[in-house]
């Protein structure tokens, strides 16, 4: 018999590798409350300590052995820190955040079982152990101040009955809640609660009661503990729920526990629904969300396109019959029919691409590990602060996007931002700060890896590149500072590092510019000696599917992505001059570089002499005019690679089906801009690169 | 032997790995609660034979769904099954005095998982016949 462990593998890495950076995104806000000397919320270190815990068993039951154990010996830790016989203290969180690594890398091998892991979980395993537990004084246990039912206590797991005893200990009063609850819209309910209690009061665990109840709704006791004065919870409270009720302090023992059941419930208690916050919309429970396979999504995309196809055979169908009276009221039909389904088709195209979508705080959260990692092997403070982190993008861009942006930021801490004796020096604050922005820009999504470090030394990358031989003095002497700071992305410059050390940035900025443009997006560059630099990327929300610009070239249709698209404007051959070999004209007072795609498709030897459009393109800070022959309208397209054997021609980012059975070519705009300004040898470069 | 169960459990891959290893062998049919909540409201309307709690989750925890069952006219007949990572902690022990019919020790086995259910199962229709 097949073992059922087989097919449910992959919920098991997909739910591991989520456990996993939930715990790294915890770990840093851990770290930053520790660091700010702030009180840490008990809820946070039992967020760490359930990640781990939940890793734990699972792994287990899949047969990673490795990760159980690091979990386990972890969970021993942390089951000390949430129920306090430990503290955070430094030693801890490195600790803790070495845990990430090893959990990463353990999940991602094939043979996780190897002498030399085994090593290395052996030695992480004796030093989480090394961290010891101190033993706090007990006086007398603080739960005997509080007439708590008996009953209610003897259904608290021990970290519910541990948290109980500190929130006493450290002052807290204790209050019940009751409250009856739509079972239909118990999560969002609870949610709300959850937002109203938020600050002023911690929620030690909820109680279902058999009282107040019925099939379509429960009665929920929800026990409370809070430091506010009591009349300041008491409004905060009114009106919600039918109120919150103090539990009383035992003066003396009492014979007989009061009972939870005593309370009388007022008839507003008994009906009180939590009221909708439309701003919780958002927060919806993760017990409605189900994992996707992305390759499923592709598959009904494609479906989709199929859809699309088979919408316009009907038309043409319809046209067929066009004129023929006998048909008109049927015609009149099929045609209000045809655009209904349109329209369903395009909210199913729109759903199926949200789906897709994820924030780019994925990616924030990782590299604020990087951040922190990159500062303490330096030795420099950096602050880190990040903007647009709910910026959604497709879920493949923000997996490819990963590294480049690694790198960015490792370049940034290593070489841009300086050690704190150098900034007071220059009467910079001793903390350097890195940024990392994110926003929507028209249908692209714009990164900026920001930092004020030492900015970079333009003459020098100059020199630099003159004196490698990818750049003659002439030419050096001709480029303006913008292309200076350029010559950072050519292969061979900055893979140098002792060399680009020098002039601010580190290794391989010529691959991570590669990998953006592979995603058909754009890097550029703007640096201030002194300052420091900005580093942005503009990337497509998403590569399934763009919105084009269909156009004539040599009697062919090509497809150009609208993301890159400004305006278009009538072609006057009278008005191209051309300067150092280039063709431009001017537009509202700017020169603006053209390029005549029929020419430089080798569809004719020279320009154009009459009629055609300037499609004005816009790339990062650049801008071009594509010369075309005529415009055809705008479409929906969905990109399908061009396939093993065509794809390394360039300039071209794939085919597209029109849906009348007609293809057409999708040019690559950010490629066409590279052979336009930095000539096919960078391009060629570029592409060959590993 | 057909049997109706309940799996609660916060993580998506035990909840995944049990009914797997339930649907695959026997005729049973398995239902998921991610949550406390959630299993509240699958409780108020399905009478189950087999009801699997993990004893830590958020919020409602499986001590607390415990003593829900207890009360609950609908599921007397369940049997009672709390996972839990200590067999010998204070957590386990509530349980037991909740009314827990059996305890399984996260990681556990497919067969494991099987054997308990058919036990508890084999033993329910003695004491009901």
């Amino acid at each position: 018999m097949s073992d059922p462990r087989d097919n449910v593998q992959e919920e098991f890495l997909a739910e591991a590798q989520e456990l996993v950076e939930a715990l790294s995104r915890d770990l840093l806000l851990l770290d930053e409350a520790h660091h700010r000397n702030e009180r840490i919320d008990p809820g946070l270190i039992n967020e760490i300590f359930r990640s781990v815990h939940t890793l734990k068993g699972i792994a287990g039951m899949f047969g990673y052995k490795h990760v159980g154990v690091v979990a386990h010996t972890l969970e021993d830790l942390l089951d000390d820190l949430r129920l306090g016989r430990t503290s955070v203290g430094p030693q801890l969180l490195d600790v803790l955040f070495d845990s990430v690594e090893h959990f990463q890398r353990l999940l991602a091998l094939d043979d996780p079982q190897s002498p030399e892991e085994e090593a290395r979980v052996q030695a992480y395993i004796a030093a989480v152990r090394s961290i010891g537990t101190e033993t706090a004084e007990e006086e007398g246990d603080p739960l005997h101040k509080y007439a708590i039912d008996p009953a209610v206590l003897s259904v608290l797991t021990e970290y519910e009955e541990h948290r109980l005893r500190a929130c006493i200990r450290e002052g807290f009063r204790l209050y019940r809640l009751r409250a009856v609850f739509d079972l239909t819209a118990i999560d969002d309910s609870i949610e709300t609660l959850r937002n109203v209690a938020s600050d002023d009061a911690e929620i030690i665990t909820y109680l279902p009661s058999m009282e107040g109840g019925n099939d379509d709704t429960i009665e929920i006791v929800v026990l409370l503990a809070s430091g506010v004065p009591e009349a300041q919870l008491q409004a905060h409270f009114e009106g919600r729920y039918g109120g919150i009720e103090a539990i009383e302090e035992r003066t003396h023992l009492p014979t007989l526990p009061p009972r939870l059941t005593s309370i009388p419930s007022t008839a507003a208690s008994m009906g009180a629904q939590p009221e909708e916050d439309p701003s919780q919309a958002s927060l919806h429970s993760v017990a409605n969300s189900v994992r996707v396979d992305i390759r499923k999504l592709d598959h009904l995309m494609n479906v989709v396109g199929e859809l699309a196809l088979v919408r316009s055979a009907v038309n043409r169908i319809v046209d067929q019959f066009k004129g023929e009276s006998t048909y008109r009221q049927s015609l009149m039909d099929l045609d209000r029919i045809g655009r209904g389904f349109e329209r369903q088709l395009s909210e199913l195209r729109t759903g199926i691409l949200d789906v897709r979508m994820v924030p780019l705080g994925q990616v924030f959260n990782k590299l604020a590990r990087i951040v922190r990692q990159a500062a303490r092997e330096h030795d420099k403070q950096v602050r880190l602060v990040v903007t647009g982190a709910n910026t959604e993008v497709d879920k493949l861009i923000v997996e490819k996007l990963t590294d480049p942006l690694m790198h960015l930021v490792r370049n940034a801490i290593d070489h841009g931002i300086e050690p704190a004796d150098a900034r007071t020096r220059v009467a910079k604050s001793a903390e350097g700060t890195l940024a990392l922005n994110a926003y929507h820009k028209g249908s692209n999504v714009v990164i900026e890896v920001e930092d004020d470090g030492g900015g970079m030394n333009a003459h020098q990358l100059r020199e630099t590149a003159v004196s490698l031989g990818l750049l003659s003095t002439d030419a050096g002497h001709e480029l303006s500072r913008q292309e200076m700071l350029n010559l950072v992305f050519l292969p061979g410059l900055s893979t140098r590092s002792e060399v680009t050390d020098l002039s601010g940035r580190g290794v391989g900025m010529d691959v991570v510019k590669t990998n953006i443009l592979r995603m058909g997006g754009m890097i550029s560059i703007e640096s201030e000696q002194g300052s420091g630099t900005k580093i942005t990327v503009t990337l497509p929300i998403t590569l399934a599917i763009i919105r084009a610009l269909i156009v004539t070239i040599a009697s062919r249709t090509f497809a150009l992505p609208i993301t890159a698209v400004r305006e278009a404007i009538p072609y006057i051959p009278e008005e191209v001059r051309t300067i150092e070999g280039r063709e431009v004209i001017t537009l509202r007072g700017e020169t603006l570089p053209i390029c005549d795609l029929a020419r430089l498709f080798g569809f004719r030897g020279s320009s154009r002499k009459k009629g055609g459009f300037v499609v004005v393109a816009s790339m990062g800070n650049r801008e071009l005019g594509f010369v075309v022959d005529g415009l055809v309208g705008q479409d929906d397209v969905i990109i399908k690679a061009l396939g093993k054997s065509l794809s390394s021609v360039r300039g071209f980012a794939g085919a597209t089906d029109l849906g009348d059975q007609k293809v057409a070519l999708v040019l690559d705009a950010p490629a066409l801009f590279t052979e336009h300004f930095d000539g096919p040898e960078a391009l060629r470069a570029a592409e060959t690169h590993p | 032997m057909a049997f109706h169960a309940l799996i609660v459990d916060d993580s998506g891959a035990v909840r995944a790995f049990v009914r797997a290893s339930l649907e695959d062998a026997d005729f049973a049919r398995v239902q998921e609660a991610e949550t406390g909540f959630e299993a509240l409201r699958l409780l108020a309307s399905n009478a189950f034979d087999v009801v699997i709690v993990d004893i830590n989750m958020p919020d409602i925890n499986g001590l607390e769904l415990l003593a829900f069952m207890k009360k609950s006219p609908r599921q007397q007949g369940a049997q009672k099954i709390l996972i839990s990572t200590q067999m010998d902690g204070q957590d386990a022990k509530r349980g037991a005095e909740l009314g827990a019919d059996a305890f399984l020790k996260k990681p556990f086995e497919v067969d494991e998982l099987r054997e308990l259910i058919r036990r508890l199962l084999g033993s329910a229709e003695k004491v009901s016949g």
